[in-house]
Parts: structure tokens; C-alpha cells; sequence
């Protein structure tokens, strides 16, 4: 098992140390540079290259951002249109996302495994197809549509919850965004969990368990939604990846000030930002690429078979 | 020892046979439009799907405006009058003065232009994105998955791991990397989508692959010396047709719904071009006093996404049927 361990944190390691080199390089071989160069003189122009260590190899240069990194800075770490330090802003942005990321994880697996199981245990009935119903529209239907439409009649229309996120508000004004956010987990959450705890529903081990008069509550908890529970790991993983996307709409409707808007402003405001976006993709992919390593673990602890099936690939 | 005479056989006159017409052999594709026709969930996507595509083709052709049009009329001290924020009307004289004897099904955008003519132009614009994007990402993907399995060994080796690293890198640093280097718009949205979406296509080609790529018809042919690509490209791609359609029905409002989410948060489609994802985003900047702006536009999205997904749906069961379908 710590074998399997060390060999995924190794490889994801790994992956983001080349995504990093492939971002810089790429940032760094564009042509021009990377500040105004219409209003300043030619010797203004190399002394700030040189203050930038432009003029530097560019795997030197790597080599010095990575030292920075590592302690905990990116790059000079600041922004190149108004100067302001990259890290305070990120850390702020980061937290406003994971608070609401969070919350909206929790309130879809919560309410999606609810409905699954409920659709389970009525299979056929009126609650079953209802259900079914919801996770279908919810998978097909764009999140943001459902979030503009939420936002439009709980919060402008019958004005019950804030309008705008407000962090000095926090609780009442997160709850609309987590609740729109949390709608595709919900329905993917439910329909799978609602397939998987039908096969199990349906296996010999439950049927032995019910023919020693196991019943009711005990019986789903223990034999049933233990075995059920497994496969639904997997389904986090792409989830996780889609709050990164709906967190970037989300934080437009809402006017929230997380990653998500800061990357839109720092690749769609006045000019692209390269300060910015190395280093929001440097994290994001962090993110992304820690949420996927510790999903991988996870799934390795719980389910045994998959340690011996990734052996070999 | 017997020699044949011309009495042995004898034709048969009486065609008064039973013939097994409830069980009697199909053709596979028969079989899968059988089998799709029959879900009731797949037709009405297909229906929707449908109704989209012919107004997006043909409404922009019969409308009375052009999409970036800007409508105006004369007033009786003759000044220009613009059509701008007007509520959907149609004709009858009841909205609006000036524009009593005009039709806009869908009402007008702050601008002045029709948002009937410009919903359908949105959907066509939406709609080519998506599907100039899924049939390249189908050709790499497919081509990439089908020549990693079946060279297998280092070649499988080396582009598994190049997958591995390329698919661990979110899709939205791909997007930011690309609006660095590229100009917002239809280029950058069709380029992001290329880079994303062939992933899941070639893994599925690879899977096939490895399944077919032991099968008598592939050893068959390698024996009567066809060459590696002959065999691949003719061989193999023609059975693992199926679950690349179903992958391909699936991508497709993905794509729409990634153009939509692009020109959404500004770095998609740009004035006065539109599209689905531009729509929205001007509907929902005046969602709180001309609400029924952004409803074309989402509606059009939903139905897409929707028609698309039962598509797919009804696809896949209808291609690989499970005996509890049939």
C-alpha cells in the first residue's frame, strides 16, 4: 500500500513539476514584453528586463522562479498592470472558493446520496421516476442556467436571500451560490448512487443477510450502502473538476471575489496578465492534480482490487 | 462408389414455406435504429434536436432582419426611432407606437436587433462550433487512441503517458494559456476545444482496439500481408464505429455547453458576432429589468443540451443492447 502511495504522489509530482515548465516556457517565449513598452525609452525597457531577469536563459530563469515558488512566492509577485503583490490576493480569493466549494461538496453528497437512496428503495414507484427525473435534467441541463434562475427568483424576485455574496455575511450570503453550485453533483451523485445500490440491492450477500432476518435501516446501512459507497468515489473526482468551472461562473453571478474571477479578469480584462495566470494555473493545477491524488488514495484504501489492477499500467 | 445423377437434386416448386419473420436475421444497423426508435426518450431528443437545427438553419434565411441589424423607423417629426429593449410583440399594435405594425417574436435587445434573428444565428454560430470541434476531435482521437492500442508495447508506453500528463492539466489553464496567444473569439473557443475533448475520444478508440486487435479477422488479414494501417484503418475502425458515435453524441453539448461557458465569463465569442453563451451574457446583465432577453437564448441551451444527452443516451442502448433491453 505505501508502495502505491509513493509511486502516485511521485507521478503527480512529477506531472506538475512538467505542467509548470511547460506554462513558463510558454509564457516566456512570447514575443514582446511583458510591459508597456509604447510608453517607455529603450534604456527604461532594459533595465527593466533586467531587474526582471529577462535577459536571463530561460531555464535559469525557471530555475529562480522555482526557488521562489518554493518558498512560497510567485515569481516578483506582482501584478504587471497595477503593481499589486499576487499573493495576498490569491490567498484571500483561494479561501472565499474553498469556503464555497466545500460547502457546495458537502450539500451534494449529502442530498444527492439521499435521493439516490430514496429512488433505490421505491424503485418503480412515483418517487423512483421523480427522482430520476431531477438527476436527468439536473446532468443535462447547464448549471448556470439553473444558477441565473435561482438567483433571478430567490434573491430579486422573492428577495429572501442576498443578492451578492457578501463575506461579512458569510452564512446567508453563500448559501445561494453553494445551494446552484452543488446541482450537478447533486444529480450525478444521486443517479449513480441510486444504479449502484440497486445491483447491490439485488445480490446474493444482501439476500443472505435478509434470509437471517437482517431488516429495515440496519440492513441498508450495513450490507448495502457500505458496498454502494465504493464506486461513488470515483464519480467525486470529476465533480471536484467541475466546481473549478462552475466556480468561475458562479463567482460572475454572484460577484464573489475567488480564483475563478480573478483568473476571468486576468485573461479577459484590460490585457492578459502573464504574472497572474502563471500563477493561478500553477495552483489550479495543484488543486486539481492534489484533489485527483488523494481521490486515487482513497479509492486504493477502500477498495483493495484497485491497487493490484494499476500495477501493471 | 456413387456418381451423381441429375435426379438427386431437385428444385423445390412449393414456395409454401413458414418463414421465421418474428426472428428472422437483421442487419446490425437495422438492429440499432430498431432499438432506438423504440426509446421513447431518444426520439424526443431527436425531435428537439431536430426542431433546433431546421430554425437555426432556416430562420435567419426568412427573418426581416439581418442578426446585426439594428431596427429603426421614422417618426412623424422624422426622426429615427431605434426598436431598443422592446417586449416580445407581434404585430398587432399593441406594444410600442412606432413599431405597432412590426413582429419581434422575441422582442428586441438594448441594442436594437431582432432577438428572433439573433437567437437562431446564436444557435448556428453555437451549434458549427460544436460540431467543427467534435469531428477533428474525433479524427485525432480516434486515429491517436486506435494507433496506441494496437502497437501496444513502448509506442502505447510513451502516448499514455503523454495523455496522462496532458489530461491532468484543467481545462481552464488550457484556456487561459490559449487567450494568451490567440484572439478571443470563434478561433480560440474551437482551439480550446480541440485540445480537451479528443482525450476522452482516443481512450475509448484504445479500449476498442485492444479488444478487436486479437480477433481471427485482424490475424486473417496480417496473415494475407496487409500492412499496420490497412489493418487499423480498415479493419479495426470500422467495428469500434459504435461506441466512438455515442462518445461523439456526448461531446457535442459539451461543446456547446463549453462555448457557452467561454463567451459567458468573456473570453468566447465577440460583438456583434453571437452565440448562444454571448446571448445569455446579455440577457443576464439586464436580467433584473428586461427578464425576457435571457430566456431564448437558455432556452434554446437547455433544449440542446437535453436532445443531445437523450440522444446519446438511446445511442448507447441502442449499440450495445443488454439482455434485460431486448
Amino acid at each position: 500500500m505505501s508502495k502505491y502511495i509513493a509511486k502516485r504522489i511521485l507521478m503527480s509530482v512529477l506531472t506538475l513539476f512538467v505542467i509548470t515548465f511547460v506554462l513558463f516556457v510558454l509564457i516566456r517565449i512570447m514575443p514582446g514584453d511583458p510591459f508597456p513598452v509604447e510608453r517607455m525609452s529603450a534604456e527604461m525597457i532594459l533595465q527593466k528586463r533586467e531587474e526582471l531577469g529577462l535577459n536571463k536563459p530561460i531555464l535559469i530563469q525557471f530555475a529562480d522562479y522555482m526557488t521562489l515558488l518554493a518558498s512560497g512566492s510567485f515569481g516578483n509577485g506582482t501584478s504587471l498592470y497595477n503593481g499589486a503583490p499576487i499573493k495576498p490576493i490569491l490567498t484571500a480569493c483561494l479561501i472565499n472558493s474553498f469556503k464555497i466549494g466545500v460547502l457546495s461538496i458537502l450539500f451534494g453528497t449529502v442530498v444527492g446520496l439521499a435521493i439516490g437512496i430514496v429512488a433505490a428503495l421505491n424503485r418503480g414507484k412515483f418517487l423512483d421516476g421523480f427522482c430520476t427525473l431531477v438527476s436527468i435534467l439536473g446532468v443535462c441541463i447547464p448549471s448556470y442556467v439553473f444558477m441565473i434562475f435561482l438567483q433571478y427568483f430567490f434573491s430579486y424576485k422573492i428577495p429572501f436571500f442576498p443578492y451578492f455574496f457578501d463575506p461579512s455575511n458569510f452564512m446567508a450570503s453563500s448559501i445561494m451560490p453553494a445551494l446552484s453550485l452543488s446541482l450537478f453533483a447533486v444529480s450525478t451523485i444521486a443517479r449513480f448512487t441510486r444504479n449502484e445500490m440497486l445491483e447491490v440491492i439485488n445480490s446474493d450477500y444482501v439476500k443472505l443477510a435478509e434470509s437471517k432476518g437482517l431488516y429495515g435501516f440496519e440492513l441498508i446501512r450495513r450490507h448495502v450502502l457500505r458496498n454502494a459507497l465504493i464506486p461513488i468515489v470515483t464519480v467525486l473526482a470529476p465533480l471536484v473538476v467541475s466546481l473549478l468551472t462552475g466556480a468561475m461562473v458562479i463567482e460572475k453571478i454572484y460577484g464573489i471575489n475567488g480564483v475563478g474571477k480573478l483568473m476571468v479578469d486576468a485573461i479577459a480584462g484590460q490585457g492578459v496578465d502573464y504574472n497572474y495566470v502563471l500563477a493561478l494555473s500553477i495552483v489550479f493545477s495543484a488543486l486539481y492534480i492534489g484533489a485527483m491524488l488523494v481521490l486515487d488514495i482513497l479509492y486504493g484504501i477502500i477498495d483493495p482490487r484497485i491497487r493490484l489492477t494499476t500495477k501493471e499500467g | 462408389m456413387y456418381t451423381p445423377q441429375s435426379g438427386d437434386f431437385k428444385l423445390v416448386t412449393d414456395r409454401n414455406i413458414a418463414l421465421d419473420e418474428n426472428f428472422s436475421s437483421q442487419g446490425y444497423w437495422k438492429g440499432v435504429a430498431v432499438h432506438f426508435f423504440r426509446n421513447k426518450f431518444a426520439v424526443t431528443g431527436l425531435i428537439l434536436v431536430s426542431l433546433i437545427i431546421l430554425f437555426a438553419v432556416f430562420a435567419p434565411i426568412v427573418s426581416n432582419y439581418a442578426y446585426d441589424q439594428i431596427v429603426s423607423v421614422t417618426d412623424t417629426s422624422g426622426k429615427e426611432i431605434i426598436a431598443k429593449s422592446l417586449e416580445p410583440q407581434f404585430g398587432d399594435g399593441s406594444a410600442q407606437n412606432f413599431f405597432a405594425d412590426r413582429t419581434f417574436i422575441f422582442g428586441t435587445d438594448d441594442m436594437g436587433r431582432d432577438l428572433w434573428t439573433r437567437t437562431w444565428h446564436g444557435a448556428r454560430v453555437s451549434l458549427i462550433i460544436a460540431f467543427v470541434a467534435i469531428f477533428i476531435d474525433m479524427l485525432i482521437g480516434t486515429s491517436y487512441g486506435l494507433i496506441s492500442g494496437y502497437f501496444g508495447g513502448f509506442v502505447d508506453h510513451v502516448l499514455q503517458r503523454f495523455i496522462e500528463i496532458a489530461g491532468s492539466i484543467p481545462t481552464l489553464v488550457i484556456i487561459s494559456i490559449l487567450a494568451i496567444f490567440m484572439e478571443k473569439g470563434i478561433g480560440l473557443v474551437i482551439a480550446s476545444l480541440l485540445i480537451t475533448e479528443w482525450i476522452p475520444m482516443s481512450k475509448i478508440a484504445r479500449a476498442e482496439c485492444l479488444k478487436l486487435k486479437e480477433r481471427e479477422y485482424v490475424l486473417a488479414s496480417r496473415t494475407l500481408g496487409a500492412g499496420s494501417f490497412h489493418i487499423i484503418f480498415k479493419q479495426i475502425l470500422p467495428n469500434t464505429i459504435g461506441p466512438i458515435i455515442t462518445q461523439v453524441m456526448f461531446s457535442i453539448p459539451v461543446a456547446i455547453f463549453t462555448e457557452a461557458f467561454l463567451s459567458f465569463v468573456g473570453v468566447g465569442i465577440v460583438l456583434p458576432q453571437c452565440s448562444i453563451g454571448s446571448l445569455i451574457e446579455a440577457g443576464f446583465n439586464n436580467i433584473t429589468i428586461l427578464p425576457y432577453q435571457i430566456l431564448p437564448p437558455i432556452c434554446v441551451l437547455a433544449i440542446l443540451m437535453l436532445g443531445f444527452n437523450l440522444i446519446g443516451d438511446g445511442l448507447r442502448e441502442a449499440l450495445a443492447p443488454k439482455i434485460e433491453d431486448m
